[in-house]
């Protein structure tokens, strides 16, 4: 077997499936229910000591000098240490390392990281910091992307000489043009051309655990950061080339993770910071970041300015379209030069396009680090295309619904820009949230103030393009099997929440046949785990699902054989399900798994196995055609009824009907979840949420007071439908279910708005107070005023 | 320093401590119950909520030298306190979050499940808008709350001896209507496409 079989999507047994596919409580939820789940805060190390971070007071400046005397000499501090400590510069993406783990001769937004220091508890940490002096050179800062990019000097981003003669790029962090088909003839034989602006703020992820890392060295060089990360495998990588260490000397252990959601997959200076502090200092150190340094990391939702122009035939058909896109990167590159590619690159889905274009800009600008968050890169794109597909049927006098319908691109087809799309379930969520909604009967025909709206979407279930290329294995799996019966799996898949611990219990437990409770996971350790690329781009159920599917069907023909020898019969017979083996022809004759395991290490010696998943070989032939190609596809539907009071401009979602389809899905109890997280999440971006910063750079609002997330009262009522396509490559048929149905609910509520009032919400979020307006220029405009345009063309930034 | 005498899950015990420490600090730096978690230090998430004479507090913004003479429960009190009243298992809380699949991270939910269970302590039956109320004080990020919710439904439905709501996802069939035990419960989905029959 290789790390490229497909396995198929039917159950290992004929008899069926015996777990998979039923609601399963989680692996850990009673661990978690009962508050002994240890999050990485929660550790305690004899003598450790307590580091906190210095940081920045402005959004650009030049370090002339750091005097840490002071802050030495206070009883208690054990360590100080400034970028000079630490000088290599790393980056998540190899091609980008822009980063310094503390600043070393600039800092490029207010949170910036300048210095640490290591003592005995945190309140000696905290008025050390305010005795280390440093003599800043303030320069001129850039907080909107169409400035740093008119602007080449000062450059957030310093070029050498030779670097500016050869390829000046001012503060353009990443530029990419694709176009495929003609666009021009497209536009040109469209029958309706809509063209307009949309734009989507910042937002953040807001875990509700804070980022933590606890560090000790140990005196034969070997470095644990035990660290609240989403992925192992990059922190221990960075780790070693910051620190100057073998990677071989470096272990990173996740432990409970309390929420991610993209926002812990950057390596962090707190895990540097403590890295570095227990080497000098010999003794072990945590950092633990308040909730306002949690927003200063950020890493969140890039905030785009995007103009798009899309054509459709007189049926609906779409002929073209074209987008152009400033992308504000805030001031580290992170995974940037990736969502420069998803913004243009996932748009291409669940509908067909003849031709495209897209054209996207991303600008360094001197605000907290945009990265990826929960949907990478094609949230926003998705919001205004799925807008502009209303406007689209709004013109053409059509069912937005059913032009969604008629747009539909089939399954097994290659898209335009060159991607293979396998099994797609849209067309049945779309009609799961019609029927739900009541749709036919409701939309547009809801009294005024009221209404629905629908959207759809695509999502990748993991990447083609390993952050670092490399030919090994994106996923590997290990499994012991001991002879009392259970089952222990070792996966360097990290477990942020979602489950994928369960459901890796889940296909061990269907595979050979066991309770799932004789199944336990040890995750996310690199000394112990073999290498999975960890919790991003969706990839977890996917890519760790195959790989123990690998692992176990080698496993099995060894247990199968041993069995049939005790039995002398022929294999076939044997059977395997939840706890014990059988003979097909004769139902008296059965085993318990732990006495099949001892027949089976009796027979062929200690039990274990390794098992791998790698991609094949996908994408377009062009540069960056690998960025957007995923082995399979998930699709979303959704409908949101939402209500628009006129006095006060609030919008209220009353409904959600999410339409998800994530192939088999393995643990529908777990799907829903990640079905109404995601919904959830949408819904307060649009409505409630703003990464916003003041005039000087400063966030406008660092704490959950003042960057609102929804309570329980302010969620609506999510009603989570799964569509079940049965991918021909995912584990058992699954997809993904975690990142694909937050697109929808964003551009669904403008589009429900529309519905309501008849006015088109193009630029996020949704304030009263641009429903208000948008509410007056609807009123002049019914009076036919030539003011209502003036105001309208003053309103808006045209920057594409 | 100072020291403290307190009653935590029904044991009394004294505790040294800076004065101007709050109760989670000592919950969690002196006694080790690191079950309550700090998400803000500020009184705005709930994730360190726990409850003093029953009532839910937020132990990040309480002074632990107030809490002298008080009963504190941390969720690490609530299976023992279930086991001496004659209970089985983890309190019927505990349980229902586990099986409605409520615990994603998990970690505002300590604070959530002691929210949840004051309520239940002071008020048996509430409504769903009742139950959202209750709950608003703590800050859930994966859940959009809404098994949160069905978790605290399932908690009243089984005291009541009644049927559970079944979720929109479950068509033709209810996840929860019988307790947690190592066998699957629920029947299984079938291959065919559920779209079909999802009506919400």
């Amino acid at each position: 077997m290789s790390a490229r079989d497909v396995h198929g999507n039917q159950p290992p047994w004929p008899e069926g499936f015996r777990v998979v596919g039923r609601a399963q409580p989680k692996i850990d939820g009673l661990a978690k229910a009962t508050g002994a789940a240890l999050y990485t805060d929660d550790l305690v190390l004899a003598g450790m000591l307590h580091a906190k971070i210095l940081r920045s007071p402005h959004a650009h400046a030049r370090i002339r000098g750091i005097d840490a005397r002071a802050a030495l000499a206070l009883p208690g501090v054990h360590a100080v240490i400034t970028g000079k400590d630490m000088p290599i510069k790393y980056g998540v993406i190899p091609w980008t390392p822009d980063e310094n783990a503390l600043a070393l001769d600039k800092v490029r937004f207010i949170g910036d990281e300048v210095a640490a220091v290591a003592a005995l508890d945190e309140d000696t940490a905290n008025a050390a910091l305010k005795l280390i002096r440093v003599d800043y050179e303030p320069l001129r800062a850039f907080l909107e992307p169409e400035d740093a990019l008119a602007t080449p000097e000062p450059q957030i981003h310093e070029q050498t000489p030779e670097q500016k003669a050869k390829e000046h790029k001012g503060n353009v962090s990443k530029h990419v043009r694709l176009e495929f088909g003609d666009v021009e003839a497209g536009l040109a034989g469209a029958d309706v051309v809509v063209s307009d602006h949309y734009e989507f703020h910042g937002t953040t992820h807001t875990p509700i655990e804070p980022h933590c890392a606890l560090a000790q060295y140990s005196a034969d060089g070997v470095l644990t950061v035990w660290s609240s990360t989403q992925i192992t495998h990059y922190v221990q990588k960075a780790l070693a080339r910051v620190l100057e260490l073998p990677e071989a000397r470096v272990r990173v252990i996740q432990p409970f993770l309390g929420g991610a959601f993209g926002g812990k997959s950057d390596p962090f200076a707190l895990e540097f910071a403590v890295a570095k502090l227990a080497m000098l200092t010999g003794r072990p150190v945590k950092c633990l970041w308040t909730r306002e340094e949690v927003f200063y990391a950020h890493r969140g939702r890039h905030p785009m300015k995007m103009r798009y122009t899309s054509g459709a035939r007189r049926d609906g058909k779409l002929t073209a379209v074209d987008a152009k896109i400033l992308i504000d990167g805030g001031s580290y590159s992170s995974f940037g030069l990736v969502t420069t590619y998803y913004a243009g690159q996932l748009l291409t889905g669940p509908y067909h396009f003849p031709a495209y274009r897209f054209d996207s800009t991303r600008v360094f600008t001197n605000k907290p680090p945009c990265g990826p968050k929960r949907g990478h890169g094609s949230v926003q794109p998705r919001f205004a295309f799925e807008v502009q597909l209303d406007q689209l049927a709004e013109e053409l006098g059509m069912d937005p619904l059913e032009l969604r319908r008629r747009n539909f691109q089939g399954e097994n087809v290659q898209t335009v820009n060159g991607q293979r799309v396998t099994s797609n379930g849209f067309l049945a969520c779309l009609d799961a949230v019609e029927r739900a909604s009541a749709w036919k009967t409701r939309h547009a025909k809801l009294p005024r103030g009221r209404g629905l709206g629908v959207a759809g979407s695509m999502y990748i279930s993991g990447t083609n393009y390993p952050v670092y290329p490399n030919p090994m294995p994106q996923a590997g799996v290990q499994l012991k099997l001991d002879r009392s019966g259970l089952v222990t799996v070792f996966t360097g898949g990290n477990d942020i929440g979602q489950g994928s611990n369960s459901i890796a219990r889940a296909i061990v437990a269907e595979e050979l046949g066991l309770e799932p409770a004789d199944v336990r996971v040890v995750a996310a350790d690199t000394d112990l785990c073999p290498v999975d690329l960890g919790a991003y781009s969706s990839r977890v159920t996917f890519m760790v699902g195959n790989a123990l599917i690998d692992a176990c069907r080698k496993l099995r023909t060894k247990l199968v054989t041993a069995v049939a020898e005790h039995w002398h019969v022929h294999a076939a017979r044997v059977a395997f399900g939840l706890g014990a083996a059988h003979d097909r022809e004769d139902a008296a004759r059965r085993l318990s798994m732990r006495e099949v395991f001892q027949l089976a290490e009796a027979r062929f010696d200690t039990l274990g196995e390794t098992g791998a998943y790698n991609t094949p070989e996908l994408g377009g032939d062009y540069r960056g055609g690998t960025i957007g190609a995923s082995p399979a596809y998930s699709f979303t539907a959704h409908v949101v009824e939402a209500e628009v009071d006129e006095e006060t401009g609030r919008i209220t979602v009353l409904n959600c009907w999410i339409a998800h389809d994530c192939g088999r899905a393995l643990n529908p109890m777990l799907v829903a979840g990640q079905i109404e997280g995601s919904a959830y999440m949408g819904i307060a971006e649009a409505l409630m949420e703003d990464h916003a910063v003041n005039r000087f750079g400063l966030h406008a609002g660092p704490s959950l007071l003042d960057y609102r997330i929804p309570t329980a009262v302010d969620t609506p009522e999510l009603h989570a439908l799964i569509v079940e396509s049965l991918d021909p490559e995912g584990p058992y048929g699954a997809k993904e279910a975690g990142e694909g149905p937050l697109h929808p609910s964003i551009p669904a509520i403008s589009n429900a708005v529309f519905d309501a009032v008849g006015i088109r919400l193009r630029h996020l979020p949704f304030t009263p107070a641009k429903v208000l307006a948008a509410l007056r220029e609807q009123r002049d405009r019914a009076r036919g005023g030539e003011v209502a345009r003036t105001a309208r063309v003053a309103s808006e930034r045209e920057p594409c | 320093m100072r020291v403290l005498s307190l009653d935590v899950n029904g044991d009394r015990t004294e505790v040294a401590a800076p004065a101007h420490w709050t109760l989670l600090e000592v919950l969690r730096y002196r006694l080790g119950l690191t079950g309550s978690k700090q998400g803000c230090d500020k009184g705005d998430c709930g994730a360190c909520t726990v409850l003093m004479d029953e009532k839910p507090v937020l132990s990040c913004i309480t002074l632990a030298g107030m809490c002298g003479g008080r009963r504190i429960t941390t969720i690490e009190g609530l299976m023992p306190a279930h086991l001496a009243a004659g209970g089985s298992g983890p309190d019927p809380v505990q349980a229902a979050f586990d099986r409605c699949g409520a615990l994603q991270c998990g970690f505002c939910q300590p604070g959530m499940m002691l929210s949840a269970r004051a309520l239940l302590n002071e008020k048996p039956h509430p409504t769903r808008a009742e139950i959202k109320a209750a709950l608003s004080g703590n800050l859930c990020r994966c859940t959009g709350y809404t098994q949160i919710v069905q978790a605290v439904e399932l908690v009243i439905a089984e005291a009541a001896g009644a049927e559970p709501p079944a979720p929109a996802w479950a068509p033709g069939y209810n996840p929860w209507k019988s307790p947690r035990s190592s066998a699957p419960s629920a029947s299984p989905r079938s291959d065919r496409d559920h779209a079909n029959e999802a009506e919400g």
